[in-house]
């Protein structure tokens, strides 16, 4: 029973704290609504593209070129004469996919190896601390670049997991420290005085109450492999057509920038706004999981 | 001292064997040949290939090429380029250019950012603490390459202040728009580290009692503030000196500016192994270099770190 208590109530009053925090943020929502958006633009791009003018990002009409925005093409054409606003629409799709993906998986390493090395210490501890310290050490990007140069199909997927190969390690190092400030914790020794399992305590106890400041940071984390995904595929080792991106758009655009600004603008627009928002959201909320913030 | 300092060199060289074989393990198993990519359309002879195998390493395992590689680096060799020149040779004229451009940036970072940093940090939730917010919010948000070809136009083809590529120029004018940009992002980073501990620090009780005793705001600010929120700025600018010196990839590509960056890049796109292994590895060496002298640095600062 007063293990029930102690694995619920922990995380509900945090929760509850939060979210009275949060709420008050004018911020937070226009952060949440933007993202909203977004989301259902990425779950629907065709039948919003068609209300908007051209549905098919493919279509394109090649005496159309660079044309500025205008009737039946709010955003104007391409270069090709392709509408950019329903490649911008259809863009988004590859872009979250591409954010949420990589950092679902960086999660997912991390949380294992974060709270093996933070909840067991020891051995484990310093082989993962050093094995960070490895993916730490070469620029990020660099890593990135070797890898996908040689690859010969570069899909979404893999640029997402060769994304989440490098970038890892932060998030292991955030899991790790957050899990061992809660390890110590009364109701951590209680647990283990009541004489529950490893596997419980780190499921039931440890990690829901260190999870707050590693979510606000994967938050956070989304945008950037976002940003990332587009200077790859700007350097020419990310996406390739057919693939539709906000990267590819704008690699394209900066040669033509001169002739056709608005190629440039709109993409860079969209993926600025995306990735505002998602800094935005995981700072608000690690202001809001961080008590000294909290008012 | 001794001791921390031992133990950081200890952990140093297991990361640098990690990164350096990672390196040389992705660079030489991944697709592509580069010996065959070398005789362009016409295949080269057998024996002549065998010949640059064995000549390379490529024939032996990859354990023992990597042993090879160590064996050369540790005598001060980086190895040779698949044309024949030293990969040292290779970097030697590249280096005035990535450090130029990093020791600007680098200048305006830590000048600005700490500048903001304190302005904001003293002035919480004040207009320019809020600007300072919203403009790294912005600055991290916009991709590198979308800020450069933006700054090219505007201030290269329509305002025609600077110019938009090579380094023909010298310095300043060819490296104030590349290490402007490259600027904004670290400088992000260190206002908001330094806002953020410059606001703790004038909670602290220390700064109370500074008030109490009557001391003026300029004085507190400028010679105790300061000093007890620089630990973590300084960590910050001493890590991020040696990022940037490992060359800005995209803004040395986008104003065409021969640095170590591009090298790089050039090296990767045409499978030029060697080099890629050989710049890598250089550009670990100062990395690390310039984490251990943070590591002194900061434990000198502050003497719990170096009693942990």
């Amino acid at each position: 029973m007063s293990e029930h208590i102690a694995a619920t109530e922990a995380p509900a009053v945090a929760a509850r704290g939060v979210w009275a925090t949060v709420r008050r943020r004018p911020l937070f929502w226009t952060s949440l609504a933007a993202l909203g958006v977004l989301l259902v633009v990425a779950a629907f791009p065709g039948p919003i593209a068609a209300l908007l003018g051209q549905p098919d990002p493919r279509a394109c009409d090649l005496s159309l070129s660079g044309q500025p925005p205008g009737d039946g093409h709010p955003f104007g054409t391409d270069i090709q004469g392709c509408d950019v606003l329903a490649n911008v629409l259809f863009g988004t799709r590859t872009s979250l996919f591409i954010g949420l993906t990589t950092t679902a998986l960086c999660l997912v390493v991390a949380l294992v190896l974060g709270t093996v090395a933070g909840y067991f210490g020891g051995p484990a501890d310093r082989v993962i601390a050093r094995l960070t310290d490895v993916f730490l050490g070469f620029p990020f990007l660099l890593g990135a670049i070797v890898v996908l140069n040689s690859a010969p199909e570069r899909t979404p997927l893999l640029v997402a997991v060769v994304l989440a190969f490098f970038s890892w390690p932060t998030l292991a190092r955030l899991v790790r420290g957050s899990v061992r400030s809660v390890r110590e914790a009364e109701f951590v020794q209680a647990a283990h005085a009541l004489g529950f399992s490893h596997g419980r305590i780190v499921l039931g106890h440890v990690l829901p109450n260190s999870l707050g400041p590693v979510l606000a940071i994967a938050t956070t984390m989304v945008g950037g492999v976002i940003v990332a995904e587009s200077t790859l595929t700007f350097l020419g080792v990310g996406l390739v057509q057919p693939t539709i991106s906000w990267g590819l758009q704008l690699s394209t655009a900066q040669t033509y920038f001169q002739t056709a600004p608005h190629t440039l603008i709109f993409p860079s627009l969209f993926l600025t706004v995306t990735v505002v928002s998602l800094i935005m959201l995981g700072d608000i909320l690690r202001d809001a999981l961080d008590p000294k913030g909290r008012s | 001292m001794t001791r921390f300092l031992s133990r950081r060199i200890v952990e140093l060289v297991v990361v640098f064997l990690g990164v350096t074989f990672i390196v040389y393990a992705m660079v030489f198993t991944l697709p592509g040949d580069p010996i065959a990519a070398l005789g362009g359309d016409r295949p080269l002879p057998e024996n002549v290939v065998a010949q640059l195998r064995a000549e390379y390493h490529l024939d032996l395992p990859l354990w023992q090429q990597y042993l090879h590689y160590l064996g050369g680096v540790l005598t001060g060799d980086l190895g040779t380029t698949f044309t024949g020149r030293p990969v040292s040779e290779a970097m030697a004229s590249r280096w005035p250019v990535t450090i130029t451009l990093a020791l600007s940036a680098w200048a305006l970072e830590m000048i600005v950012g700490v500048l903001l940093g304190l302005a904001a940090g003293l002035r919480r939730g004040s207009i320019l603490d809020r600007g300072v917010l919203l403009g790294t919010v912005l600055a991290t948000s916009i991709p590198v390459f979308v800020l450069g070809v933006s700054a090219q136009l505007v201030f290269g083809l329509e305002l025609g202040w600077f110019p938009i590529a090579g380094t023909s120029e010298g310095w300043p004018a060819s490296y104030v728009l590349p290490a402007a940009i490259v600027a904004l992002y670290g400088l992000s980073s260190v206002s908001r580290l330094m806002r953020g501990s410059v606001a703790d620090t004038m909670r602290s009780d220390f700064v109370r009692t500074l008030v109490a005793k009557g001391m003026p705001r300029h004085d507190i600010v400028g010679v105790h503030v300061m000093r007890n929120s620089a630990a973590p700025v300084l960590t910050f600018l001493a890590i991020e000196l040696g990022y940037l010196l490992g060359g800005t990839v995209v803004i040395e590509g986008i104003f065409n500016l021969p640095g170590i960056g591009q090298l790089l890049f050039e090296s990767i796109r045409t499978h030029e192994g060697p080099t890629v292994v050989g710049v890598t590895t250089a550009l670990i060496v100062v990395f690390l270099v310039t984490s251990v002298l943070v590591d002194v640095l900061s434990s000198l600062l502050d003497p719990r770190i170096r009693h942990e």
